[in-house]
């Protein structure tokens, strides 16, 4: 019973820091790789808090779930980390407000005017292969033709972004023949995994050949490890494109920090933590400011991308065409 | 004094009535096994509900009463000792069921100790004790929660004869001659004879008597006389 | 004589726990239905998943008691040097997180595993470990040998003078001996390994080759991360209740007793079987069992000296968040086993029932309009992480319990000893042998899983799985296998210590 007690004692003075009384402090929601030691989050906080005499708190987890979950009583006051593909669910929710940040230095390979969410990094979704075992594919349609021993790993499109990213690639790509073409892929793909980290666990295991991961995913080996045998197939059909995005969230009771924040996220401070950290394409720097490693990766000339609006139409379609050709 | 007053239990298809009253010294209760002989002392302790009627200790009514709660002490055929208890916290319990003890019950506990015989034993666990000296230690217990009514349920059954007369004699020294009720199953009639002031009869779904020792074994009664059989022609 | 008629304590403590437990399972799932707004029925594929998951949770736990029979005869019966340890570390797989094991699994029966390689070696073609088959092999790998401890429990249970009686008489021991036994275990050890596979999708998923190999769990992940479609969520969780409902009610036909814990030392002196082929067996089941074991270490080892210094914090978190949540599954499961009773044994398995995604999301619900979350996450973790480790425990101490009320709930009443000083005097050293397994099991059971800490998760309190998966996030995938290795390694020990300090001094 005094056990009991104590507990109880215990949730009453954790009460009080719930308040989010602290006009001086931002909070910003961020996916769990975002906010950990080995991620972007604590630079980022730390030079966000040399020039806004404030204290930057990161909430990590699922960030939307959450924010839905929470609705207009969240304490967030800007959310980080969300996907092209969860902006639509999102902007409908009426938790997000405008941000009227300058897109003028934006370095992006899209065009990109959207008043809620502003872009921080991007990369493309591409398969990743050891260029020291296989030659590489400079199409998809070599890939699909690629003999059977190759073996592929995947990441669900119903549990993982990056698995999402690939189906509306693969439906960008063929269209109405994406069953057809997901058949063809079907016999090398060794498994699919629930989310990225599986699935990249897989390939440098040396279980798989190839994996489905970002074009930036080689500058990790190469700046970090300094391996030079992880390559990213580019593809002449293109790629998709895949970028992580901010929103200021409408019920924040800090306007100006969150607006400073967003503002923030644009600038070269921020924008040249984000290549070795996040290991992605930075979305506001000039590729001259680049590290090396990320300078000498090969691009895809063309780019493929869906609006939120094509995205959420084409989404259940594109997924049933993967389940039915890979349920075979 | 315990009463049973229009005592009946009914289990399924078990019934029992009792209407007696057991008077100081020792009483044996006998009777076929299966008559009922345990839950008659059950129901004295409150392990076993009664249907109806009431049990009376001393002019009060504990028919309600917690078994813990009971002016009654009670040994069972086994499971008397708990096994990771030492001999000393066995029989502490007698005194304190929580075994926060001051020192001056500690001292009482050493002495009850010594009273069965078991002085040097205290702070042995029950498994590395005889069969007798763990009788021994469960009396000391009994002795020291001091209830005027003591109920044994042939705690001594598993004993050889040399023992367990030992313990029927150290029952009758302590408890018998410091003026308890003490109620005692037994399946040997000679020990009922030999020992008990009074008998208790249970047979054929009733508990009958208190009958006077030497007159119910001298002149039975047809129940005790089904029961003792050829025993007690050969005696006759 | 009914035990109701012995109340030597009072049903307050069994009640708060069965609030507890009640509260996290179907409160959650209640409080995640209360919140859904458009929610969408069941489609086709929705029932294609169900189909494949009760498929793979039969055939899985089938082969898993099925091969645990010869196992456990085997270890029942034989007697070797380090029999105690073997049995041990054959429990291992049972308390290793998902992601850890799957990762040995692999290593073992992957492409570039050692099964392969020895086969390439000897020019037989690859065997792969993706499909159907290769879920069943993993849930065989987790749930062998639990299945091997219940039965190993039952074998040990037979009184040994029934053994001499039946070489006395010359009579088969599996008719007259081992077949009735069986039947009373077997169905109670299906039943859980049963509920177990239900729930589980994390394996599936990596094993299962590709969308074939949908679970209720993944397509409940799907409707709450992905879609954000509680309703959705709440009924298929409602039909993993269901499913084990139906399962329980099946077993419960067919026996409810058994028993897990007590102790395993002893060998029945035996006079029938070959040396051998038990000899076979208990090296199949341990090479099996052992060898992904054993690739954990190898490839943990590389990655021990890439450690980050951000894993010792998290090295102390999920130790403390363990200790916790066992003492309080340990607490909880004390205060039903003393009560007993159908309803207890029904609250004993509703946890395994219970969708982990569901428990996290109803609770954030529930606990949100009043805390914030990232400050009650290590508590929250602890709760739940106890709660789903419950019916472990209450498995493992309830028989002690019973017969220890059994043989002295009536002295104990007769003496007053009731209440808190029957439990602190009696119950507890009584059973202290299945309550340090319980209390093991359940730090181990603590430390490996992720559960629901990805809704309440703090940026700077993560666990030691949590920072394993932030490893893995960040590519760093050797430091990652460093990390499972202090996993498994912390996760053994603690089991280990708690195990060994109940069995110490034991007076029977």
């Amino acid at each position: 019973m005094q056990k009991t007690l104590l507990a109880v004692a215990g949730l009453m003075l954790a009460t009080p820091a719930f308040a989010d009384g602290h006009a001086n402090t931002l909070t910003v929601y961020a996916p769990d790789y975002f906010g950990s030691e080995w991620g972007p989050g604590p630079s980022i906080e730390a030079a966000f808090e040399a020039q806004c005499d404030c204290d930057l708190v990161y909430q990590t987890g699922d960030v939307l779930p959450r924010l839905l979950l929470e609705g207009e009583n969240t304490e967030a006051d800007v959310v980080i980390g969300l996907n092209t593909d969860v902006t639509k669910k999102a902007r409908e929710s009426g938790l997000l407000t405008t941000h009227g940040v300058d897109f003028s230095g934006l370095t992006l390979p899209i065009d990109w005017t959207d008043d809620t969410f502003v872009p921080f990094n991007y990369s493309h979704t591409a398969f990743i292969y050891d260029n020291t075992k296989l030659d590489g594919f400079d199409s998809f349609d070599a890939l699909l033709d690629a003999p059977d021993d190759v073996r592929v790993v995947i990441q669900d499109p119903r549990t993982s972004i990056s698995g999402l990213a690939l189906v509306l690639w693969v439906n960008a790509v063929y269209g109405d023949e994406s069953e057809a073409a997901w058949a063809k892929l079907a016999p090398k793909i060794l498994t699919v995994t629930k989310g990225w980290s599986e699935a990249y666990g897989l390939f440098t295991d040396g279980e798989a050949d190839v994996v489905l991961s970002f074009t930036t995913s080689p500058a990790y080996h190469i700046i970090a490890e300094e391996d030079l045998t992880k390559s990213a197939a580019i593809f002449d059909e293109g790629h998709y494109f895949f970028v992580e995005l901010a929103a200021k969230v409408a019920t924040t009771d800090n306007t100006d920090l969150a607006d400073q924040f967003m503002a923030f996220v644009l600038t070269p401070e921020f924008q040249s933590l984000i290549p070795t950290t996040n290991w992605s394409f930075p979305a506001a720097l000039p590729a001259d400011q680049w590290p090396d490693g990320f300078q000498s990766l090969p691009v895809p000339e063309k780019v493929l991308f869906y609006s939120e609006e094509e995205a959420a139409a084409l989404r259940d379609e594109a997924i049933e065409a993967w389940r039915a050709a890979l349920s075979q | 004094m315990l009463t049973f007053d229009g005592v009946i239990i009914a289990q399924g298809d078990f019934h029992l009535a009792a209407d007696l009253t057991i008077s100081k010294g020792l009483t044996a209760v006998i009777g076929p096994s299966g008559a009922g002989k345990s839950t008659l002392l059950g129901a004295a302790a409150g392990f076993v509900s009664l249907k109806s009627g009431r049990i009376v200790c001393d002019a009060s009514d504990v028919t309600a009463a917690q078994p813990g709660a009971r002016p009654i002490s009670m040994l069972f055929q086994d499971h008397n000792l708990f096994p990771h208890l030492t001999i000393t916290q066995n029989i502490g319990l007698g005194l304190r069921p929580n075994l926060r003890m001051t020192a001056e019950e500690t001292s009482r506990v050493k002495a009850a100790i010594g009273d069965v015989g078991l002085d040097g034993f205290g702070d042995r666990k029950p498994g590395t004790l005889s069969g007798g000296q763990q009788s021994r230690a469960a009396l000391a217990r009994v002795l020291l929660a001091d209830r005027p009514v003591v109920l044994l349920d042939e705690p001594f059954s598993a004993l050889g004869p040399a023992l367990k007369d030992e313990m029927l004699r150290l029952v009758q020294r302590t408890l018998v001659d410091a003026g308890k009720t003490v109620l005692m199953v037994t399946h040997d009639p000679d020990d009922a004879e030999s020992i008990a002031d009074h008998v208790v009869l249970v047979a054929e779904g009733a508990a009958t008597g208190p009958f006077d020792t030497e007159a119910v074994f001298a002149n039975p009664p047809a129940a005790l006389m089904a029961y003792l059989g050829t025993r007690v022609s050969r005696r006759s | 004589m009914a035990r109701s008629a012995l109340p030597i304590i009072t049903m307050v403590p069994a009640i708060v726990a069965g609030a507890i437990v009640v509260v996290l399972t179907l409160g959650t799932l209640i409080a995640v239905a209360l919140r859904a707004e458009v929610g969408s029925g069941l489609g086709p594929a929705d029932w294609a998943a169900v189909r494949f998951t009760v498929a793979q949770a039969f055939v899985s736990a089938s082969l898993s008691v099925g091969f645990a029979i010869p196992v456990a005869r085997a270890l029942a019966r034989r007697q070797f040097l380090w029999r105690r340890l073997l049995i041990t570390l054959l429990g291992a797989p049972f308390i290793l997180p998902v992601i850890v094991a799957v990762l040995g699994l692999l290593a073992v029966f992957g492409r570039n595993g050692v099964l392969n390689t020895a086969l390439a070696a000897i020019g037989l073609p690859e065997v792969s470990i993706y499909g159907f088959h290769g879920v069943v092999l993993a849930h065989v790998f987790f749930n062998l040998p639990l299945a091997t401890r219940f039965l190993l429990q039952g074998w040990l249970a037979i009184p040994a003078e029934r053994f001499r009686l039946a070489a006395g008489l010359n009579a088969p021991v599996g008719r007259l001996l081992e077949w009735p036994m069986l039947c009373v275990i077997v169905p109670g050890a299906f039943l859980v390994i049963f509920v177990i596979c239900l729930t589980s999708f994390a394996v599936a998923l990596t094993l299962g080759g590709g969308p074939r190999a949908t679970t209720v769990e993944l397509a409940i992940y799907e409707a709450l991360r992905f879609d954000f479609d509680p309703g959705r969520a709440a009924l298929l969780a409602c039909v993993q209740f269901g499913l084990c409902a139906i399962a329980a009610l099946v077993a419960w036909r067919v026996s409810a007793v058994d028993a897990l814990g007590t102790g395993l030392d002893r060998v029945v002196q035996r006079w029938d079987g070959s040396r051998w082929i038990d000899g076979i067996w208990i090296t199949l089941a341990a090479m099996f069992l052992l060898a992904p074991l054993s690739m954990v270490v190898f490839q943990g080892l590389a990655g021990l000296d890439d450690l980050p210094a951000e894993v010792w914090p998290s090295i102390v978190r999920s130790v403390s968040v363990a200790i916790v949540s066992a003492f309080l599954t340990v607490g909880m499961a004390l205060a039903l086993a003393l009560q007993g009773g159908r309803l207890v044994a029904v609250i004993g398995v509703l946890p395994l029932a219970a969708s982990s995604l569901v428990v996290g999301t109803g609770l954030f619900l529930m606990i949100f309009p009043f805390v914030r979350p990232a400050d009650m996450a290590l508590p929250v973790t602890a709760a739940v992480n106890a709660t789903l480790a419950l019916p472990f425990a209450l498995r493992a101490i309830s028989p002690a319990v019973a017969a220890t009320t059994e043989n002295y709930g009536r002295l104990a009443a007769q003496l007053n000893v009731t209440g808190w000083a029957w439990v602190r005097l009696v119950v507890v050293p009584r059973v202290r042998a299945p309550l340090g397994f319980a209390l093991g099991l359940a730090a181990a059971l603590s430390m490996g899983d992720l559960g629901v800490i990805a809704l309440f998760a703090d940026a700077d309190a993560a666990t030691l799985p949590l920072t394993m998966y932030r490893l893995m996030g960040s590519y760093r995938m050797e430091a990652a296998a460093g990390a499972g290795l202090l996993l498994v390694a912390i996760s053994l020990m603690l089991f280990w210590i708690c195990d060994r300090g109940g069995r110490v001094n034991v007076d029977v």
